[in-house]
């Protein structure tokens, strides 16, 4: 058995971490480098940090926050958002990235993905794919957050994005993301068995348990969640992130939603995953 | 006296700002250097990197730094390996075709194979590092016994001396060497201390300790 990786992702917009539904709704939750640093002390694998509105704008202002991260936070940082070119990846990992995340500039230009592979090594360039069912049960590629159709099927799309050279792959189901439910196993599985890189599940995690059955029946190598660490954060750790932050922080005042997930720290979840038998860093 | 010096030994493969930044959490004065003269004028060598045996022994060789590092490897200055600059320690790789290493350690650098595509190469993540004899008067001295690492690596090293090997690590059904230890003057390791949390910085702390380097 291979050992799993727990990695808390954040989505950033402007100066603070966001959560959505389907990626979109966006909700304020704090400063970034807090929570990052509660994850880094709470034992988590790997951080994700994502600007999310990046792709809109063509641009990626994550570099201060990551760069402040990199100085103290020593697991490795997969950075992603609107990276279009060699010199945009260059920058970030000169900010202190580890990884960087490709999507929409890898599906819109492929060759981008082996010419930053060979650049870069390929264990530094993951591709995030992300994933809606279609009505017919073809599951498809989208970009931008689930706005663009791309005209990919997404289990093509990772057989290409392995046979490019890349490192890993995100898997991001935009139906299930931030809703609670589950991940969708049948998929994630699909794809994991299919190719020899890592693939990382990500859209849905709600309860321990949807986690635990990702790795064991979804066949994920790796698990990023959001909401269930975000909320169990905030709601231990409330008025500083509520009341520092600016944009929509009545969701956060409310706690609006958190009903649906049940809310745990690294060190619970990893619990969880050896009492089933997942063999995981603690 | 002057502060030492350790220079981060870039063969222009792979991000180094991470152990760039590991080096200045513990207080060592380092810089990432591709200049003979500065290596050869450093009290303390680390080589890291990620990517290709051939390509980075081309680009050593190139740079003309194989020289500077086997030169200050004589005069007995630490050096440090991390990942491929474990590997390159070594004296021959079979990836692609056979490729000479520095030879500062007699073995040889082979591919992760597996029968079963399930088993994903390269290997990414966490798994422990179990030791095969005391870690103590190592940069290793203070670690948990079995304490999780970072690993990113699809190739991995079989030293010819087992004495060399200071912990080994287990990918699943195959044991390998995860670190080795020579003449106190060598240490170098598969995983990524600097990415292996405070544990990982624990051992650039030691190692920049045991060396007089900071």
């Amino acid at each position: 058995m291979k050992n799993i990786r727990i990695i808390p992702r954040l989505d950033i917009k402007g100066p603070n971490l966001v959560k959505g539904i389907h990626l979109e709704g966006l909700r304020v939750m704090g400063r970034p480098e807090e929570f990052a640093r509660h994850y880094y002390e709470s034992g988590a694998d790997e951080l994700i940090f994502m600007d999310v509105v990046a792709s809109l704008y063509e641009r990626n202002s994550l570099h201060e926050i990551i760069s402040r991260t990199a100085r103290e936070i020593f697991i490795p940082l997969t950075v992603g958002g609107g990276l279009r070119s060699i010199s945009d990846i260059r920058e970030v990992l000169r900010a202190g990235a580890d990884k960087v995340s490709l999507n929409t500039a890898a599906i819109n230009n492929p060759s981008l993905i082996r010419e930053a592979v060979l650049k870069f090594g390929s264990s530094t360039i993951v591709v995030a794919i992300e994933v809606i069912k279609n009505t017919d049960g073809r599951y498809l590629a989208y970009t931008d957050n689930g706005r663009e159709f791309t005209g990919k099927d997404a289990f093509e799309w990772a057989q290409d994005v392995e046979e490019l050279g890349a490192g890993e792959i995100v898997l991001t189901s935009v139906d299930k993301e931030g809703t609670g439910e589950g991940f969708d196993l049948g998929f994630v599985q699909k794809i994991s068995e299919n190719v020899g890189i890592p693939v990382i599940a990500h859209g849905g995690a709600g309860k321990s348990r949807h986690v635990s059955d990702v790795i064991l029946n979804g066949k994920a190598d790796a698990v990023t969640l959001a909401s269930m660490f975000h909320y169990h954060y905030v709601i231990n750790n409330a008025t500083d992130a509520a009341t520092n932050s600016e944009g929509n922080t009545e969701f956060l005042s409310q706690k609006r939603n958190f009903h649906i997930f049940e809310p745990c720290n690294i060190p619970e979840l990893k619990k969880h995953l050896i009492d089933v038998g997942i063999e995981c860093r603690n | 006296m002057s502060k030492k010096k350790v220079s981060i030994i870039d063969c222009q493969l792979g991000n180094l700002f991470s152990v760039k930044h590991a080096c200045d959490n513990v207080g060592l004065d380092s810089m990432i250097t591709s200049q003979p003269e500065e290596i050869e004028r450093s009290d303390g060598l680390i080589l890291p990197g990620v990517g290709a045996f051939g390509e980075a022994m081309n680009n050593l060789d190139n740079l003309g730094l194989t020289e500077s590092i086997l030169k200050q490897h004589e005069k007995g200055i630490p050096l440090f390996g991390i990942c491929l600059g474990l590997q390159l320690l070594f004296t021959k790789s079979e990836e692609f075709g056979e490729r000479n290493g520095l030879g500062l350690i007699e073995g040889t650098v082979k591919k992760f194979e597996f029968t079963t595509k399930k088993v994903k190469v390269p290997q990414i993540g966490w798994n422990k590092a179990i030791p095969v004899k005391s870690w103590e008067g190592t940069p290793m001295a203070t670690i948990r016994k079995e304490e999780y690492m970072y690993f990113v690596h699809s190739f991995y090293v079989e030293p010819a001396n087992t004495e060399d090997t200071l912990c080994e690590t287990v990918y699943e059904n195959k044991t390998y060497c995860s670190a080795v230890y020579k003449n106190s003057s060598i240490f170098a390791t598969q995983f990524h201390p600097e990415k292996s949390g405070e544990s990982g910085i624990e051992i650039y702390r030691s190692w920049a300790i045991q060396n007089d380097l900071i």
